[in-house]
């Protein structure tokens, strides 16, 4: 995208009002996206942008400017832009470079084959399938949409201490949703398959598996009973029970909150935080998982962290700047949406690793319950940490069987305390992708783990 | 970690490239040449955004970052034998037109004929003119804005002895110019400038740490009321402190204006044209029905000046107006965009919404409001005239527990109880459930305390009978 001369002289400038550390983030990013509706092709999408994001690190203050222009006459602009915040500082003048590019290699120059795109017309087939198989499975299906979307991301970082590293990223999601209407109203089911890759994502899943696991969410729900309300114990079915990890630690783990005391993890490393059967890793590098990168947006290789150990806390995330605060390196979780936006701390794939029970035991052995067949999405506040989750697909527990299904409702917890009350996990590991939401930004991530058991949380439904 | 995944963004920088030149007239030249590639037989649509904005963000007396940003994009809309087709570009490079023009032409051909399908035409409905627009912006030097968000943050830290630490304290702006034209005759360009203060605190230690956020928006730099913020922000975490789960039951909720617009604006989405005619909506069939108690008269009125959503035209480039939705607990109007407004057999009602350059237009809401009570009638009032009950100043988890179609609600909430009709207890980690249906069905109180928040509804204290607490 750009040459590593013309990046030495942009550093150069960004820094010659003083500062510690500048750096360019360029990116190239193409989406498209095609959207099936009430039976119709109603929208095929397509956009494109490119520029770089300039930031300049003085003392406590970061200048950040961006532009469009690539040109080494725009980009010597945003630097002098981005440069403003360490005029005055006098810290002094910093040599940059020579740039030295990284050993990563960027997707499909290592050999590996370039993700494919897929045509307009392939893609028009797989939603037409879907929308098929969705209406297909029951009559009470009254509208389905279905969803495919594609991008492609070149990533370009250059620092002002040498590093210089490049990525290319593909991803690809298609999404289905349906509405069934029933005695008691409208009701909802929605699946999804994320992956960063291409086309190839339609080798290994199904579009019409995923129209009817939309289509059977919101059928069930028709004669769903309302939620409970109040304590019970919940059985999380593996994969988006990940959720739960993700907001009551996940967040709270990541060094910029740690680093205003903003989290109620702040100083518990080496204690006891969770459940012995709780070990919680973050992992950037697994497989094609939606929350995976060979390098982050800060140019740091994607790393496997280990977070929690058997119940004890042994790391935060971290990105340059709070790392560099602790005199420590990245742990790789330096991640931004957009060239237009400073990167943070961010998670990548967050998962609790397989235990060894069997999934239908934990829920025979659970007297009265709620069993989680599907989650879609929570929220926390990392300095009390209180958190929701919500569920898309839930049954009681009785009698130590799956009975009755829910309507949605949102469950609330405190992260500390919920995590200690873990007291199964089974062997049958899945993940499921997502978009976490931050300060403004979102990033893919992936979360998972296997079937496992909270003894208590406090379900928000209507029943009394 | 649940909004889907939404593909491409809005807002991106094309870099003082100075080639469209500043002012709105230029945008809406710029907007005129690219309608005007269009061959016979197709209709297009062209959507210029241009903008500037400045963020500083002050921690601990310091300035922890200042963005300073341009961008600029267009997107297009091609219309050929009603198939739509749509693309855009985050510049406005002149090689970068006529592709995206040429992208948004061969995405049309993809598309299913579809009757309804046309691009907005004038409709006679004069603009309202709204002056959104803050001269005196553009002169306000960076240093004046990195002076009021460290005084910002200054004051909150030392507002109150509890306070231990304030963990974000912004000043933003921005300027944002649009022009639209269209081969069916839509020309409309519009400009807008808007300032905030934002602060988040937490007061407390340890595990009794309870948060709170405050803000002040306005057209500009001028009026941003640092006092207000941080009141707002140091009130809401010192009133929680020593808060523990609260009771479970049935009982009366009264809701904080700040999260009664999110109520409203959640409402409002199953109000939109096109979710009814898709069978989308709870409220799919029922025009003309009672679906709320007789204090419930919900109206959409972008030409309110005082609304943060105000607006002359909708993102179709047809003037804004006045829709009443609901009159007196009676559903009586749904938000049309031209696709949607066609395909119920009737017209737009100028309600088209759009996430910038990289999105396509959509009916919504911009300036939601109650009929409110009598004047004077404010959250002590309502507090007074509810008695007992819970008052909830923030809800969380409504992506993942607020359901627009079934109506299922079932949110996470903390507050304070209300005893003897005042504020009493705090209260956390407790849920309150219901459904969108019976929430408008069982209001019990609309206070007057119209406030215009950032977002396309207004804050108004509301009291809703009847809901389900889940706590200990």
């Amino acid at each position: 995208m750009i040459d590593a001369p013309v990046l030495e002289r942009v550093l150069t400038e960004a820094l010659r009002h003083g500062g510690e550390f500048a750096e360019v983030f360029a990116e190239d990013r193409s989406t498209s996206s095609a959207v099936l509706d009430d039976g119709r092709v109603e929208e095929l999408s397509s956009g494109r942008e490119r520029g770089a994001g300039i930031r300049v690190v003085s003392g406590e203050t970061t200048g950040f400017a961006h532009t469009a222009d690539l040109t080494e006459g725009g980009l010597l602009r945003a630097a002098e832009a981005a440069s403003a915040v360490a005029r005055g500082g006098g810290t002094g003048i910093v040599a940059v470079g020579p740039l030295v590019a990284t050993a990563v290699q960027e997707r499909g120059s290592d050999g590996a084959a370039t993700p494919s795109l897929g045509s307009k017309a392939d893609t028009l087939e797989l939603l037409r399938r879907a929308d098929d198989a969705a209406r297909g499975s029951g009559d009470s299906i009254s509208q389905v949409q279905a969803g495919c979307g594609a991008s492609r991301r070149r990533v370009l970082v250059a620092n002002s201490e040498g590093l210089l590293a490049r990525d290319q990223q593909a991803r690809t999601r298609f999404s289905v949703s349906c509405v069934a209407v029933g005695d008691t109203g409208l009701q909802t089911g929605f699946e999804t398959a994320a992956r960063t890759m291409g086309f190839e994502l339609f080798d290994e899943v199904s579009v019409e598996e995923l129209a009817l696991l939309a289509a059977g969410r919101a059928l069930s729900k028709l004669s769903a009973r309302p939620a409970p309300s109040g304590e019970l114990p919940v059985v999380l079915a593996g994969g988006s029970g990940g959720i739960l990890f993700h907001e009551a630690c996940g967040h709270g783990l990541e060094a910029d909150h740690i680093a205003k005391d903003a989290s109620v993890y702040t100083g518990m490393v080496g204690q006891q935080v969770a459940s012995p059967l709780v070990t919680l890793v973050d992992d950037g590098t697994v497989g094609s998982e939606w929350g995976t990168f060979a390098i982050d947006d800060e140019g740091r290789p994607a790393k496997r962290n280990v977070l929690i150990d058997r119940g004890v806390l042994t790391d935060y995330l971290w990105d340059y700047l709070r790392a560099r605060k602790e005199g420590r390196s990245s742990s790789g979780n330096g991640r931004r949406q957009t060239y237009q936006h400073l990167p943070m701390v961010r998670m990548t794939n967050t998962f609790l690793l397989a235990g060894d029970e069997d999934a239908d035991e934990i829920v025979a052995q659970t007297p009265r319950g709620v069993y989680v067949a599907k989650l879609g999405g929570g929220q926390v506040n990392t300095t009390t940490g209180d958190f929701v989750f919500g569920t898309t697909e839930a049954y009681l527990i009785e009698g130590g069987k799956i009975t009755e299904p829910l309507r949605d409702a949102n469950l609330i917890g405190n992260g500390p305390e919920v995590l200690k009350r873990v007291d199964a996990v089974a062997s049958d590991f899945a993940m499921t992708p997502g978009t976490c939401g931050k300060d403004g930004q979102s990033v893919p991530v992936g979360c998972g783990q296997a079937t496992l058991r909270v003894t208590g949380v406090t379900i928000g439904g209507t029943a009394e | 970690m649940s909004t889907p995944i939404a593909v491409g963004t809005a807002d991106v920088e094309s870099g003082p490239n100075g080639e469209v030149p500043e002012g709105p007239d230029a945008l809406l030249a710029l907007a005129e040449r690219v309608a005007g590639w269009a061959r016979s037989g197709e209709e297009v649509e062209v959507y210029v955004a241009r903008g500037h904005e400045t963020e500083v963000r002050a921690y601990d007396g310091e300035v922890e970052s200042l963005t300073s940003a341009t961008s600029a994009g267009i997107g297009i809309r091609v219309v050929v034998d009603h198939q739509l087709g749509f693309a855009w570009a985050g510049s406005l490079d002149e090689s970068v037109l006529g592709e995206t023009l040429a992208e948004a032409r061969d995405n049309a051909r993809f598309a299913t004929p579809d009757e309804h399908v046309a691009l907005a035409v004038p409709d006679g409905v004069a603009a309202v003119p709204v002056d959104l627009w803050d001269e005196r912006l553009a002169a306000v030097p960076t240093t004046k804005k990195v002076e009021l968000a460290l005084a910002l943050e200054a004051q909150a830290r030392s507002a109150d002895p509890r306070i231990r630490q304030v963990d974000a304290a912004d000043y933003g702006d921005g300027s944002v110019e649009v022009a639209l034209v269209s081969t069916t005759g839509i020309r409309s360009s519009s400009r807008k400038t808007s300032g905030y203060l934002s602060v988040g605190v937490i007061a407390g230690d340890g595990e009794a740490s309870q948060t709170g956020g405050g803000f002040s928006v306005g057209r500009g730099f001028d009026g941003l009321d640092p006092d207000r913020a941080t009141e707002d922000a140091v009130t809401r975490a010192v009133r929680l402190l020593g808060a523990t789960k609260g009771p479970s039951g049935r009982s009366t909720v009264v809701f904080d204006r700040r999260v009664a617009s999110t109520l409203l604006s959640v409402v409002s989405s199953a109000l939109s044209g096109e979710a009814v005619a898709k069978g989308r909506s709870f409220f799919a069939g029922r025009m003309g029905e009672r679906v709320g108690d007789l204090v419930l008269t919900l109206v959409d009125d972008p030409t309110d000046p005082r609304a943060y959503g105000a607006a002359a035209y909708d993102a179709e480039g047809l003037a804004c107006r006045r829709n009443v939705l609901i009159d007196a607990g009676l559903l009586s109007g749904f938000l049309y965009d031209t696709v949607s407004g066609s395909r119920a057999g009737t017209a737009s009602t100028g309600s088209a919404v759009r996430g910038g350059f990289a999105g396509t237009p959509g009916p919504g809401c911009r300036a939601l409001t109650l009929a409110s009570g009598p004047e004077g009638f404010d959250e002590a009032g309502v507090l007074a005239a509810v008695g007992e009950g819970l008052f909830v100043q923030t809800m969380t988890g409504v992506h993942s527990g607020v359901n627009p179609i079934s109506g299922d609600f079932s949110v996470g909430a903390e507050g304070l109880m209300i005893r003897g009709g005042k504020l009493a207890e705090p209260v956390r980690e407790i849920t309150v459930a219901s459904t969108l249906q019976r929430i408008l069905q069982s209001l019990v109180a609309v206070g007057s305390d119209v406030e215009w928040l950032p977002g396309v509804a207004a804050g108004q204290t509301l009291a809703v009978g009847d809901m389900q607490i889940s706590g200990v």
